[in-house]
């Protein structure tokens, strides 16, 4: 049987709250990434490949750690905002942060590969027809790279629920302020007594990726029918 | 159409060198795969820059190294269409036709898209997703697409090269009329003859990245017979037939024609190579070939090894090609009268 105490609730709360605010944020980024390092040839582009698929091989803790670095008191943007009087280090701010970074390669791949698909005569009919480049990235990349966006906004969501090591770093484990699903399950596990609390959460977890994954394959689907 | 050219471009393996001045409204690029044809109308649609050299079309300098100019693909108002159709997978078919049409300026807006969609018989298709489109509608619907944009130039990169022989002659008809029709001059790129024959009257030879020549489609078709493995294609439009013991006898010149690929349509496209006409001096006693046409030689022209004869059969034309030792036995010259046999099976029905 499943049971949640109040600060479960929150916990669920402020993790869907994170994934849903870290996928947004991303969203934006994470297509001109994946526009710049498919259609645009500049120096440096191995570069900026290398360094959007690092948090894929860094361990979380890593990239937590970092951004306790740069966003801490001391840190280069941290002081900068300190200074202006906002804090981002252990609140749900960093949180999302912390997703954000960690879930960004899964959606850039997924854009690129779309992206990738997309037959350059297209983009070179529009231009013909009369559109301009941003008239064509509106009208031509965009729609057809939305399998793309769909796939890696899911992978994101999904991720982002699950983070846990770079976020534990720089947004602590504070109840209802910053401790999200994996934090809570983490505290229960830790406790001899609350197994059936930690079991529970853990069902929650479960539910949700799935609710999760299965709208990406409607969605998937209503899109294939629809090409 | 007044086109003036003079561009480089340098790949690694690859250099294209055009000096071009040609006016006229139906205008053919031909070449073999490689070139430079393709890369020869991007620079001209804007899609390619050149590395240097200036792009003058109608007055308008489209590009130039030398004053820094060049405009960009939607400011020429080149419309193309591409070898594979390339319309918006994700669009129906009316939205894909109204995609150029919406970005025309009004001043250029001259025509009507009803009576487009009329021209190209695709009113019942306007609803429906483009892939669910047969190869041909597809075509047609990228015709009508780039028609609808109003340019004032159309390229048409080889677009018949990725359907069958039957859809290619069926296209052809539309690809004519319509932009006679709606008075928008084309370039017609490709690396077949017939086509060339059937769409342009002015042709730009390629070969190498370089032009070589700036002819006439005739000419072009007549000068490469001692090269082409397939001769020289004799396009007959014939009319009504009648059958006759399993043939289909067809009206031509100063008697009739038989056939055994015809059928019973009012009209018809033959194709006949000049490899499949036998000429003789003197009636031959018995043949097996249906056809035995008694005609006037108005023209002889040597290509290769071989020597083309241009016959008259009343009023059609025909070419034959022969090689030069057998001209010189029949003694072929102009005015002299020769029989030409031909199957019944050597003439392809295309339409």
């Amino acid at each position: 049987m499943i049971s949640l105490a109040p600060s479960d609730y929150d916990a669920i709360r402020l993790s869907l709250q994170v994934a849903i605010a870290a996928t947004i944020l991303s969203l934006p980024f994470g297509f001109a990434v994946a526009y710049l390092i498919t259609f645009v040839q500049f120096r440096g582009k191995v570069f900026l490949e290398v360094v959007v698929n690092l948090p894929l091989t860094l361990p979380p803790v890593v990239i937590g750690y970092f951004l306790l670095l740069f966003l801490g008191k001391k840190g280069w943007l941290g002081s900068l905002l300190n200074d202006a009087g906002m804090r981002l280090i252990f609140t749900l701010k960093a949180a999302v942060i912390a997703s954000a970074v960690v879930g960004f390669p899964l959606l850039v791949r997924s854009l690129r590969i779309a992206m990738e698909g997309i037959d350059p005569q297209l983009i070179n009919a529009s231009r013909t027809l009369g559109a301009c480049c941003y008239d064509t990235l509106l009208t031509v990349i965009l729609p057809l790279s939305l399998p793309g966006l769909v796939a890696g906004s899911s992978l994101m969501f999904a991720r982002s629920l699950g983070e846990f090591g770079a976020t534990i770093i720089v947004a602590g484990n504070i109840p209802s302020v910053t401790q999200t699903i994996p934090m809570a399950i983490y505290e229960y596990a830790s406790s001899p007594t609350s197994e059936m609390m930690a079991l529970s959460l853990c069902l929650v977890s479960v539910a949700i990726s799935m609710v999760v994954l299965y709208l990406h394959e409607i969605m998937a689907k209503k899109m294939a029918r629809k090409a | 159409m007044h086109l003036s050219m003079m561009v480089n471009k340098k790949f690694t393996a690859f250099t294209l060198t055009a000096d071009i001045t040609v006016s006229g409204d139906r205008v053919g690029i031909f070449g073999t795969s490689g070139s430079g044809k393709s890369t020869f109308v991007s620079m001209l649609a804007g899609l390619l820059i050149p590395d240097n050299g200036e792009i003058v079309l109608d007055g308008e300098c489209l590009f130039s190294s030398s004053k820094g100019i060049n405009l960009r693909p939607e400011q020429r108002r080149i419309a193309m269409v591409f070898q594979q159709h390339c319309l918006f997978p994700h669009l129906s078919v009316k939205n894909n036709l109204l995609y150029g049409f919406k970005r025309c300026p009004a001043k250029y807006r001259t025509i009507n898209f009803d009576t487009l969609v009329t021209v190209l018989k695709l009113e019942g298709l306007l609803d429906r997703g483009v892939t669910k489109l047969s190869g041909g509608e597809k075509q047609r619907v990228a015709l009508g697409r780039a028609i609808l944009a109003n340019p004032r130039l159309l390229l048409m990169d080889e677009p018949l090269s990725a359907l069958d022989d039957s859809l290619r002659f069926q296209i052809i008809p539309y690809l004519k009329s319509v932009s006679e029709q709606f008075g928008i001059p084309y370039l017609f790129i490709s690396h077949s003859i017939v086509e060339m024959r059937l769409m342009t009257d002015t042709v730009l030879f390629f070969e190498n990245g370089t032009m070589m020549e700036q002819t006439s489609s005739e000419q072009l078709a007549r000068k490469r017979i001692g090269n082409s493995p397939v001769g020289y294609i004799n396009l007959l439009q014939l009319g009504q037939s009648r059958q006759v013991d399993g043939l289909y006898s067809y009206g031509c010149g100063a008697g009739e024609l038989l056939i055994s690929a015809g059928n019973e349509k009012s009209e018809a496209l033959f194709e006949l190579s000049s490899k499949d006409i036998m000429l003789f001096k003197k009636h031959p006693e018995a043949i097996s070939a249906r056809n035995l046409l008694k005609c006037t030689v108005i023209s002889t022209f040597e290509s290769g090894n071989r020597v083309g004869v241009e016959l008259a059969y009343g009023e059609q034309r025909l070419i034959a090609e022969v090689v030069k030792q057998a001209a010189n036995e029949l003694n072929i010259v102009v005015g002299s009268e020769l029989y030409a046999a031909i199957k019944a099976s050597a003439f392809r029905r295309i339409r």
